[in-house]
């Protein structure tokens, strides 16, 4: 793409001779990252014509997210339905235990990918939209198909991303996501947020998980969120256990809220 | 490692603007000191990745751009060695301007004899 004016023309005016005739220069100036923001875009608009939110949650292996989606599940039944991209190097068993909650989910395998991007997320959206036919939900008029239940993206609805456990490389790329939530739970330490600034500085709102097991840790809650507020200073950070259902009402009312905008 | 797929993306992204019957002899890149790409993975990714295709044996040209951020509390532009460093004010409320960025500035080819 031309670098002046946006076109898919190479700019070639801008030749210089190299030191054999044959050699040339070619003025490109793409963003390498154009690729994945141009499937962001479509994943966005997709979105936005089924008044769908989506969230894409990350965080390192292990932080809890599978079952605090477990919990979400049930907990947003009736006020907001739920779809489920479960993104994982392998297997299917994230994809499986959120079904088993009541939420209809597709399994991304990403192989040796450390991250979701956003060509794979479009793949599994269209995934869960219902195919053409009789009964199909319409997104502008909101029948529901009774035979598809909750698959069906419609006003009220979230689809959650669940990325594939990592805090480096899926802060990278945009997934056409409306929000991101950084998970961290209470036994990773104090320091995450300083020590992976690019994850926890793009987030719109970071959980603290596991706040169930605080009585038996020196973990600092103060000193976690000063490490917050230096790489994002006005972050919501609260604080939730998908075991003894601490804070998971805030936590519904934050999707809830995100649905409804949407 | 995500700089494997910045690399395939950005050894795609070229291959799909060259003209017809030319290699490529050298790609000039932007990699910003705040865009979370590392340079040295992305230089050893490169040679893997190009191999088979007209950008095989092609030099990398990396630049690193400075982080630049722009503070919300007093207004000034700063540079920025990365993420944690507050402003000369002490406020973190800062909005990068610069840095980010992962860029093929330009690449040299040469036409194919024959």
């Amino acid at each position: 793409m031309c670098g002046t004016c946006g076109c898919d023309r190479t700019d070639e005016s801008a030749l210089e001779t190299g030191a054999g005739a044959a050699t040339r220069m070619l003025r490109l100036e793409l963003d390498v990252l154009a690729r994945n923001d141009e499937a962001a875009r479509e994943n966005r608009a997709w979105l936005a014509a089924r008044r769908t939110a989506a969230v894409n949650l990350m965080s390192s292996p292990g932080s809890g997210k599978t079952t605090l989606l477990e919990h979400t599940i049930p907990g947003l039944t009736g006020a907001v339905e739920c779809a489920v991209i479960e993104g994982d190097q392998e297997t299917r068993l994230d994809a499986e235990r959120i079904r088993a909650s009541g939420a209809p989910a597709v399994q991304v395998n990403t192989g040796t990918g450390c991250h979701l991007d956003a060509a794979s997320v479009g793949r599994a959206l269209r995934e869960l939209d219902p195919p053409p036919g009789p009964g199909r939900l319409d997104p502008h008029r909101g029948a529901v198909d009774p035979h598809r239940g909750s698959v069906d993206p419609h006003r009220g609805s979230v689809v959650l991303i669940e990325n594939v456990g990592n805090l480096v490389c899926p802060g990278l790329f945009d997934l056409g996501e409306t929000a991101r939530v950084v998970l961290t739970s209470v036994t990773e330490g104090e320091d995450k947020p300083t020590k992976y600034p690019h994850m926890y500085r793009a987030a719109d709102l970071i959980l603290l998980t596991k706040v169930d097991l605080l009585p038996w840790l020196a973990f600092d809650g103060d000193q976690f969120t000063d490490a917050v507020r230096q790489v994002n200073p006005s972050v919501r950070v609260l604080a939730v256990s998908a075991n003894d259902g601490a804070g998971l009402s805030d936590w519904f009312s934050w999707l809830r809220a995100l649905a409804t905008a949407a | 490692m995500h700089e494997l797929s910045v690399t395939v993306g950005l050894v795609d992204m070229i291959v799909d603007r060259l003209p017809a019957d030319v290699r490529v002899t050298r790609v000039v890149l932007e990699i910003g000191r705040l865009s979370g790409v590392m340079t040295e993975p992305v230089r050893f990714c490169f040679d893997l990745v190009a191999a088979g295709t007209p950008l095989a044996g092609a030099r990398l040209e990396l630049t690193e751009p400075v982080g630049r951020g722009h503070c919300r509390r007093c207004g000034r532009d700063v540079d920025l060695p990365d993420l944690l460093t507050p402003c000369r004010c002490g406020s973190h409320e800062i909005d990068l301007t610069g840095g980010e960025q992962v860029r093929i500035t330009a690449v040299e080819v040469t036409e194919e004899a024959g």
